[in-house]
């Protein structure tokens, strides 16, 4: 296939994203099922998540406060009244044979939302719309090769997910960022991830599939200046990390280059993503789709929400992520790559609690980025899924501040807190942790290393106060690192003066 | 002492049953004798719960003699129409597909039925998935009429309106969404009632088209149909479309009859060309009573009532066709798995489904299962569901603007008295001209109440009266046609029913 650049020499690329999110609700769209991820098989359902016959739906309030929540925070206009429809399509994950959705009445329309890129320079992406509709199930199927249907000997189908509540956020076409289309792509999926997490309304674990990326690609030609119609584009379905996305617009565009060059024409078309070999597949044509007979949906009532609960949605929304860090560095005191650093760890949320409570904001940044990172890494898990609580922390650097532990002492005390042994101060004290701040008892240690060492004793007080250094350190030996070395130092000095 | 107990109105069973001069085993047992004896003729019953009707019943007599407080209606039987889901009972709609599906709940109106104490006898057949007038479109053979057995007792209720006129139950319920509980009360003699849309929950009820479905009472007076509307009628949370605010008081309506003073609306374009001189005559008739007991009866029209059949032939079908997607043997109810697969080899899901469908849905529901698929495409929306949603809101201006003149609309319910089995089985047109005057009430979701007016001169066989009232006001029906029963009970010496033939005493088998 030709190079990125090459594709780049001949066409422009114009992207789209839609994504899914799957709201955080206690409930399921329509029915009071839970929603909980990972329950065993078919264990959260009921007979209107199941579609049994006579069963009805009913709207989940929450939901549809989140999904106006996610279109004010995009800056999008909310529908005083708008309604659900029904998408027809004959699938076993789907337990009607159709999709309870909204179509051509959306809950919210035209926003725009800021993406900051890695090099701090912003991007602007317009906002289409965000709909509300309802998951489907999960079809498993065995016997074939990748888990897809084909060759596959039977299927399983979970209905756990069926009817759990979506917002789909479909953006305009977004023209402009040319070449930086693929890192474009990538960094409004993170910004979307960063704005629903402030927002409370989803926990957007791609990995668990509660964001779900769509990704248009289209080209046009440099030669046609930028006044001509945007081309043909293809929709790659599920596109589910952030590298992913990157990568498969990435791929897209050399793919459609390389066929534009060689003559052919894009299909409109959904495409397969592969993870593993890095390249898109052909789904179903234009001319495969289905058509979906949309028609209002007759069991369920308008939606219109009152201008006074959306100006107080509006009133109570969280601060926008991008203000929220220029304000946050400003109060830290933190260079824009210790933000960045900051907020790529996932870390921002625990540093602002641990400031907080107390601690200073670069020792909070210290704790989280380096010792509690590497931690997280080696367990396998999030900053977040640790089991020291960003209190801890502040309380921990506390200990640190007021000498009572050192930074090796520190350490120890954090693995008594992981271990969940208790607070710091109860591990301090379980451990026997404490520095020696007892001058008599640290007096002592020095004059017995003194005396054990009466060579390098005499080397200081000739003046080689470098020599102090293996004093110091017999004494931090005897007291098995319970001192504080610089006062011990201090008083190594004092003796041999 | 038995034939006396079945011919009850329900309320007058309610008192003996509360005055202890009976118990409501031995009238539950009374009844289900009877559907022992007739049902082999008449067919209106799918199912019957004899176990389950009786157990209610003893339970309801125990804590009666335990001087506990019950529902006015505890302890009278009662038949439900087969779309209504059941838990325990099997639910067909009268449909293949469903053959032997037991609902694991129970629809809101039967938690209701079952709180207040009424046995529930068994489901009563359908034309399948309440599309038909006549119930021959039943997977499981049609109903007979109890007045003449070779003719139809209507549909798509004609099991529950056959089941209440053969006195195998006192109370039945019906869902209505064109008129399939006002039509087959109007050819058997009994009454009949579609509330309010959003009256009565629809939750359990297997959907034909969710804007125009709606359940109610099928009975043999106009008190027992607004005893048992107060019962079932009212808010559920678990239908978005259910009214938010309290039934309005029926029975009191009833009990009152007074229509001194009230404006009635004859409706111009629902009588003349196409209805049987009996029934016109009846109903002529009962205006002229209406008249004569005060009421200031005037002809007012609903121009785009003509259109009514033709848009509801657009919007049914294509509710319907998108309701009854869900039946694709993937969960419940009919499963036929085809030798091999379009492709050769394994059968797939949609080989499967494709099989099921071919083989489980019959031609009716098939058909309008394609008409509604055709007008929902794309391309063909406006033109055909979008131009019947408009005719649908100008049906619906129609009655606003009646109601503004009079209180209450009336028309014969039904064009012609009962036809025969088979005859217009092969015209579905013809078929669907029976619900001509019935489907408006559906379109614009008022409510209407259907009783019998008398008996057409050239057959001698029951014709009907529709009331119709503005949405909400489901009273109106029940004071009007309170009234007009009590007049017509005067002037016949007796309830219309008691010049019905005699059915076959001989026991019958009882159906499973």
């Amino acid at each position: 296939m030709i190079s990125y650049d090459e594709a780049l020499e001949h066409f422009e690329p114009v992207i789209g994203l839609e994504v899914h999110v799957e709201l955080g609700t206690v409930s399921k769209m329509f029915c009071g099922c839970a929603t909980t991820f990972g329950a065993d098989p078919n264990s959260q359902v009921c007979p209107t998540c199941l579609g049994l016959p006579g069963s009805l739906p009913v709207m989940n309030g929450k939901a549809v406060e989140s999904a106006i929540r996610i279109g004010l925070a995009l800056g999008c206009d909310i529908a005083g009244w708008c309604r659900f429809a029904r998408k027809n399509y004959f699938y076993p994950d789907m337990p009607k044979n159709f999709q309870t959705s909204q179509y051509d009445e959306p809950i919210a329309v035209e926003g725009s939302t800021e993406v900051v890129m890695p090099d701090g320079s912003t991007v602007r992406v317009d906002i289409e719309r965000a709909h509300m509709e309802e998951d489907t199930g999960k079809s498993l199927h065995v016997g074939g090769a990748t888990g897809r249907i084909h060759g596959a000997s039977h299927s399983l189908v979970d209905y756990n997910r069926a009817g759990i509540p979506l917002v789909e956020i479909v953006t305009k076409p977004v023209i402009g960022p040319d070449s930086k289309a693929p890192e474009v792509a990538r960094a409004y999926v993170a910004h979307l991830r960063e704005l629903l997490l402030a927002l409370g309304v989803s926990d957007v674990r791609m990995e668990q599939g509660s964001l779900r990326c769509d990704a248009n690609v289209s080209l046009r030609p440099r030669s046609g200046g930028p006044q001509q119609p945007l081309g043909t584009r293809t929709e790659t379905k599920n596109v589910n990390s952030l590298r992913s996305v990157e990568r498969a617009v990435r791929h897209e565009i050399c793919r459609q280059a390389e066929v534009l060059l060689a003559g052919g024409t894009i299909t409109q078309e959904t495409r397969h993503w592969h993870e593993d070999t890095g390249i898109t597949t052909p789904g179903r044509s234009k001319e495969q789709a289905e058509d979906y007979r949309y028609f209002p949906e007759p069991d369920l009532v308008p939606v219109a929400p009152s201008t006074q609960w959306v100006e107080h949605l509006r009133q109570t929304l969280p601060e926008p992520p991008g203000l929220r860090r220029a304000r946050l560095a400003g109060e830290w005191g933190f260079s824009e790559l210790e933000m960045r650093d900051t907020v790529g760890a996932g870390a921002l949320e625990l540093v602002e609690s641990t400031v907080a409570s107390g601690a200073a904001p670069q020792a909070a940044r210290k704790w989280w980025l380096s010792e509690l990172s590497r931690r997280a890494r080696a367990a396998g898990l999030e900053l977040s899924e640790l089991q020291v609580s960003p209190q801890q922390v502040a309380e921990l650097q506390g200990l640190v501040d007021a000498g009572r532990v050192n930074d090796t002492l520190a350490r120890q005390v954090l693995d008594g807190v992981l271990a969940g042994e208790g607070s710091p101060e109860q591990v301090v004290v379980a451990r026997g942790l404490e520095v020696v701040s007892d001058d008599a008892a640290l007096t002592e240690a020095v004059d017995q290393a003194i005396a054990d060492h009466p060579d390098v004793a005499a080397k200081v007080r000739e003046g080689k106060v470098a020599a102090s250094g293996a004093l110091i350190g017999a004494v931090m030996k005897q007291l098995r690192g319970q001192a504080d070395a610089a006062r011990v130092r201090e008083l190594v000095l004092q003796r041999l003066s | 002492m038995s034939d006396d107990l079945l011919r009850l109105s329900g309320a007058a069973l309610a008192e003996r049953l509360a005055a202890g001069d009976t118990s409501s085993v031995e009238a539950t047992q009374a009844h289900l004798d009877q559907i022992a004896a007739v049902d082999g003729d008449v067919h209106a019953f799918l199912h019957v719960d004899a176990e389950g009707a009786l157990a209610q019943a003893a339970d309801v007599d125990r804590r009666r003699a335990s001087g506990a407080t019950l529902h006015r209606l505890a302890g009278v039987p009662i038949a439900v129409k087969d779309v209504v889901a059941t838990a325990g009972l099997p639910t067909t709609a009268g449909s293949r597909l469903l053959a032997g599906w037991v609902p694991p709940y129970d629809a809101t109106l039967i938690t209701r039925l079952r709180a207040a104490g009424l046995p529930i006898l068994g489901k009563t057949n359908m034309d399948e998935f309440a599309m038909g007038s006549s119930t021959e479109h039943s997977a499981f053979g049609p109903s007979h009429n109890p007045w003449d057995l070779d003719r139809t007792p209507g549909g798509s209720g004609g099991g529950s309106a056959a089941a209440v006129a053969a006195f195998e139950a006192p109370l039945a319920i019906g869902t209505d969404t064109g008129g399939s509980i006002r039509q087959p009360a109007a050819v058997t003699g009994t009454v009949g009632v579609k509330p309010t849309y959003g009256g009565v929950s629809r939750y359990g009820l297997i959907a034909l088209a969710s804007s125009l479905d709606q359940a109610g009472p099928v009975t043999r007076t106009v008190l027992d149909a607004a005893m048992l509307h107060e019962l079932i009628g009212g808010h559920d949370p678990l239908d978005s479309t259910s009214i938010d605010a309290p039934v309005p008081a029926l029975v009191d309506a009833v009990r009152d009859a007074d229509v001194r003073g009230v404006r009635v609306g004859v409706v111009r374009e629902l009588g003349g060309e196409g209805y049987q001189p009996g029934v016109r005559s009846r109903f002529d008739e009962a205006v002229g009573l209406l008249a004569d007991a005060g009421a200031e009866v005037v002809e007012v029209s609903c121009p785009h009532f003509d259109y009514a059949l033709a848009a509801y032939y657009l919007i049914l079908p294509s509710e319907a066709s998108s309701n009854l997607a869900r039946f694709d043997a993937m969960r419940y109810g009919l499963r036929v798995v085809p030798e091999t697969g379009a492709a050769g080899g394994v059968p797939s899901a949609e080989d499967v489904m494709l099989a099921t469908r071919a083989a489980g849905f019959g031609a009716e529901a098939k058909r309008r299962i394609i008409l509604g698929t055709y007008a929902l495409s794309s391309g063909y929306y406006d033109a055909y569901y979008g131009s019947a949603q408009k005719v649908r809101t100008l049906i619906s201006r129609d009655f606003e603007q009646a109601f503004t003149r009079v209180d209450v609309l009336v028309s014969p319910t039904a064009p012609t008295t009962a036809f025969r089995l088979g005859e217009k089985l092969d015209d579905p047109l013809a078929m669907y001209l029976n619900d001509v005057a019935t489907i408006p009430a559906n379109l614009a979701g008022v409510p209407g109440l259907s009783l019998p007016s008398g008996l057409a001169e050239e057959d001698g066989l029951p014709t009907a009266l529709q009331v119709l009232a503005p949405a909400t006001a489901d009273d109106r029906l029940y004071r009007v046609g309170g009234a007009l029963e009590t007049m017509l009970l005067d002037r016949w010496g007796g309830p219309l029913l008691d010049r019905a033939p005699a059915l076959t005493a001989q026991p019958q088998q009882v159906p499973a």
